[in-house]
């Protein structure tokens, strides 16, 4: 574990073009450093998820250079991406829960991935469930949870097992204002307590209520305002 | 809810216990579609059995032939003017007699010589009359076989009418013919297998395109392939279990109905005929245990295939996931 590291992953140069296309991401350089709290913005297909797909070391970049917890990812043997992966939390804004577990067991999964025995995890998924407003729910099955709880049930996941940084896809796409902002208010505190967060995001009244720093995408490009 | 009458405060009571089910499994049953598959290794186990059954009890056939020839072999005299055939005859068993590994002689006397012939020359022959030659029955030991070649020439010399018929020619055909059987079961048993692994190969690749989703959010949770396979090849050693059980305990119900059919109807010109060509239907302990490792053998095959079909799959998924220049199949995430 590189806990002196100050930045958790650093980006260099780099593009991204798929297949013959023209490139969708443009000599992008920057840092996530370690407990930071940044929205990554800009208009629909600028890139965006793209850009949380090569963060989360889950594409690889047509050029340039990306260090993850200070390995050089185009240098990691593909059996040990899942160990660096287990590092990052990621939430999309579909959720991907799967339908035949139920809130408990779909939170759990990472912990159950990791070949823990469940006996040693229940009763940190039962807190974490708690602490994301589902202590009631943790015997749904997703389909039966309302957008905002299967929001909530994906973060939750995501958060099991404390990674360093977390990436989230619009996660107050399909939520209410009053549910974007309790949200919002778990991420921050989630970033109290030390991890990174990075919020993919177009909801500028989301954007509004947290003086962080910005991440703009723009054709390609990507501009940072502190 | 059950009873009507308990409180609200008795069901806040209960709450701080809420229980969680057990966990469910990552891929539900109901997603790998195992029916026809398990058809499929069934009919496979059975024949891999049955052939396995086969070759076993031809061999063990031939095994007993080649013993019950070997175990003799024959001193042929054939008569001639100057030739006093009782002298030579046993001339014959005496020399065969100081060889070591030949326990026993016995000389085939006039009555049951008469008694060979019969089928082709009738009753009532006349040795005397025809040139019929003699025979010398030696028994040997077939753990320590006397020296043929040295035996051979000894009876030429001293009885030059003498032939030793060492039966060599029809034990190297059985021997060929036990080959021969055993190589052609090995061969559809080797066909048997490779149509079973490509058929769990097009089972599992089907399992994992139907299961994509949950492939896909194990990636994202941080699931090795190794720990994704483990998922997918429990079920196909369910289901491989369940169809080699089955296949296998077919072919061994179908040997035993042939043995017990066989016992019941001994001496019988069918059961004759059939003991004849095939032997006799029984295979067995070492059968059965031959038939119960092949049932392991088809389960244990089904899941590595699986468990490396799954792997290379999402091998495969990784590869096309994580580059960009794979256009044709960019994943929705």
């Amino acid at each position: 574990m590189s806990t002196g590291l100050t930045h958790l992953i650093h980006f260099e140069n780099v593009g991204l073009r798929y297949g013959m296309g023209p490139e969708v991401l443009r000599d992008l350089t920057f840092d996530i450093p370690r407990r930071s709290f940044q929205f990554l913005t800009g208009p629909s297909g600028a890139g965006k998820t793209t850009l949380l797909r090569l963060l989360f070391l889950s594409l690889q970049p047509t050029r340039g250079l990306i260090r993850s917890f200070d390995r050089d990812i185009s240098a990691i043997p593909r059996d040990e991406l899942p160990m660096l992966r287990r590092r990052i939390g990621i939430v999309f804004q579909d959720f991907r829960l799967l339908d035949h577990l139920t809130t408990y067991e779909n939170v759990a999964l990472p912990l159950r991935v990791r070949g823990k025995e469940e006996i040693s995890y229940r009763a940190d998924v039962l807190e974490l469930l708690k602490w994301v407003g589902l202590g009631e729910r943790i015997n749904v099955l997703p389909p039966v949870l309302s957008g905002g709880e299967k929001q909530r049930a994906a973060i939750a996941r995501a958060l099991i097992d404390r990674p360093e940084i977390l990436l989230a896809d619009e996660p107050t796409g399909n939520v209410d204002p009053p549910m974007a902002r309790r949200l919002l208010s778990l991420f921050l505190e989630l970033n109290r307590l030390g991890t990174a967060v990075v919020i993919a995001t177009h909801d500028l009244s989301l954007m509004d209520q947290v003086e962080a720093r910005r991440m703009i995408l723009s054709q390609g490009r990507l501009d940072i305002y502190d | 809810m059950e009873n009507p009458k308990s409180t609200e405060t008795s069901a806040a009571a209960r709450r701080p216990e809420m229980r969680v089910r057990p966990m469910a499994p990552i891929v539900p049953q109901a997603n790998v579609s195992g029916n026809a598959l398990m058809l499929v290794i069934a009919i496979m186990a059975f024949l891999a059995c049955l052939t396995y059954g086969a070759v076993s009890m031809v061999r063990a056939t031939a095994a007993s032939w080649q013993s019950q020839i070997s175990r003799e072999i024959t001193i042929q005299i054939k008569p001639d003017e100057t030739l006093d055939m009782e002298a030579a005859l046993q001339d014959a068993r005496d020399l065969a007699l100081t060889f070591d590994g030949a326990t026993n002689g016995q000389i085939v006397d006039r009555a049951a010589t008469a008694r060979l012939l019969e089928p082709w020359l009738g009753a009532g022959l006349d040795l005397d009359e025809l040139p019929v030659p003699r025979l010398v029955i030696i028994t040997i030991d077939e753990q320590n076989p006397p020296d043929f070649a040295a035996m051979r020439r000894a009876l030429s010399e001293q009885i030059p009418q003498a032939f030793l018929d060492d039966h060599r020619t029809w034990v190297d055909r059985l021997v060929a013919m036990a080959r021969t059987t055993a190589f052609i079961g090995t061969a559809v048993l080797v066909l048997v297998f490779s149509a079973m692994v490509l058929t769990v190969v097009f089972a599992t690749r089907g399992a994992l395109s139907g299961n994509r989703h949950i492939v896909e959010v194990l990636h994202f949770v941080g699931a090795e392939a190794g720990f994704v396979a483990s998922e997918f090849q429990k079920h196909f050693l369910k289901i491989s279990l369940k169809g080699s059980l089955a296949g296998g305990a077919l072919a061994a119900l179908c040997f035993a109905i042939a043995g017990f059919w066989q016992s019941r109807s001994l001496a019988t010109p069918q059961s004759d005929q059939a003991t004849a060509l095939f032997g006799t239907f029984s295979i067995g302990f070492s059968g059965y245990l031959g038939i119960a490792i092949t049932m392991i053998v088809i389960a244990m095959l089904t899941t590595l295939t699986a468990r490396f079909t799954v792997m290379r799959t999402i091998y495969e998924i990784d590869l096309i996931r994580s580059d960009p220049a794979r256009t044709d199949t960019i994943p929705d995430a």
